[in-house]
């Protein structure tokens, strides 16, 4: 069988609270879920793989033929944790070490 | 080339001048290069001068935008008459029909907008399009709609934007993507902007000129309209005096 192409997103959460990873998945899947529905959203593959609650950021993975339908989930993000929020993409990549490579450039 | 990203709807309460700035500032780290501030058609100049300065120091262009409402033509073309010299982007908020035809068929108004929230009144069809595609209007889409509505309300406008969005191809009107923002957490990056774009069928080349070359063509042309060199489309003064 033929291996499901990745891609992993590198995340800026925007937000006067502190979301714990939890509040955060819920956000993104809630987002995927309102847009897509849960058969968009099951296609998705989502998972976090890295979440960094002193920076906000966060880093998440989803199959590389459904990272539209996640940018825009993303981008339709306005609350996380009950408090007003935003969830930039700061970078997108293939692989885990080339995105932390983009970030630090 | 790299593109130059803008908004032609940023909503800055000029009273409040510290909040405008973050919001300036925001949208110049977000990846803007211009922004268009609506500003009320009686603003004093002081205000004016205030906006580029806090512009200026966030390393931003600016564009003065004036939102129109008029109830009828006649108020229309009259509101033109007065406030298109003064400013560098003029918007219609189209709340009748008959506002909406008159404005699509003026070349003076640079954008069309419709409330987003009374679906009744969207009245960008086809022949408000076909008008609007021999004048210099565009189309102008907010997405804070989109953000901030939910359910129906936003499955309703989503559904209007696809139909609009695709007629204004059909016809060639310029569409041009704004945030229509007032606080930061709503502000997106441009390519976000471009994104939910794809929620109505603007497909990706189609969204970023939405929110770069469209926008800022509107006001390149507008800004040598009012240089004092212009004479009429295509002709300018070049060089005055005795020697010409």
């Amino acid at each position: 069988m033929k291996r499901a192409k990745r891609r992993y997103l590198a995340l800026q959460i925007d937000s006067d609270g502190a979301p714990t990873p939890r509040e955060f998945v819920d956000a993104v899947w809630s987002a995927v879920t309102k847009l897509y529905g849960e058969y968009g959203a099951s296609l998705t593959n989502l998972a976090l793989v890295d979440y960094n609650a002193e920076k906000k950021m966060a880093v998440i993975r989803t199959a590389l033929a459904t990272m539209d339908i996640v940018r825009t989930a993303l981008s339709s993000i306005t609350f996380l944790a009950g408090k007003e929020a935003a969830v930039h993409v700061l970078a997108v990549s293939g692989t885990v070490k080339s995105l932390y490579g983009k970030i630090r450039q | 080339m790299k593109r130059s990203f803008a908004d032609l709807h940023l909503r800055l309460s000029l009273k409040d001048s510290a909040t405008a700035s973050r919001l300036i500032n925001k949208a110049t780290a977000l990846g803007y290069r211009l922004i268009a501030v609506p500003l009320p058609p009686e603003t004093r100049e002081d205000e004016e001068v205030k906006l580029q300065r806090i512009c200026k120091e966030a390393k931003i262009d600016v564009a003065p935008r004036v939102d129109i409402k008029p109830k009828t033509h006649e108020d229309l073309t009259h509101q033109l008459r007065r406030l298109r010299r003064k400013f560098e982007v003029v918007c219609v908020s189209c709340e009748n029909k008959e506002v909406a035809r008159q404005a699509a068929k003026d070349h003076r108004v640079d954008l069309l907008n419709f409330p987003a929230v009374d679906f009744r009144k969207r009245f960008f069809d086809r022949a408000e399009a076909e008008l609007a595609s021999k004048s210099l209007a565009a189309l102008e889409i907010d997405v804070k709609p989109l953000l901030v509505l939910e359910g129906s309300a936003r499955v309703r406008l989503l559904s209007s934007l696809r139909r609009e969005t695709a007629i204004a191809r059909e016809f060639h009107v310029p569409i041009v993507v704004s945030s229509g923002v007032a606080t930061e957490t709503l502000l997106r990056k441009p390519r976000e902007l471009a994104a939910l774009t794809s929620l109505f069928g603007l497909d990706e080349t189609s969204a970023l000129r939405a929110i770069s070359q469209n926008p800022a063509s509107i006001v390149k042309r507008n800004r040598q309209k009012l240089s004092p060199k212009f004479v009429a489309p295509g002709i300018r003064v070049i060089k005055e005096g005795k020697d010409c």
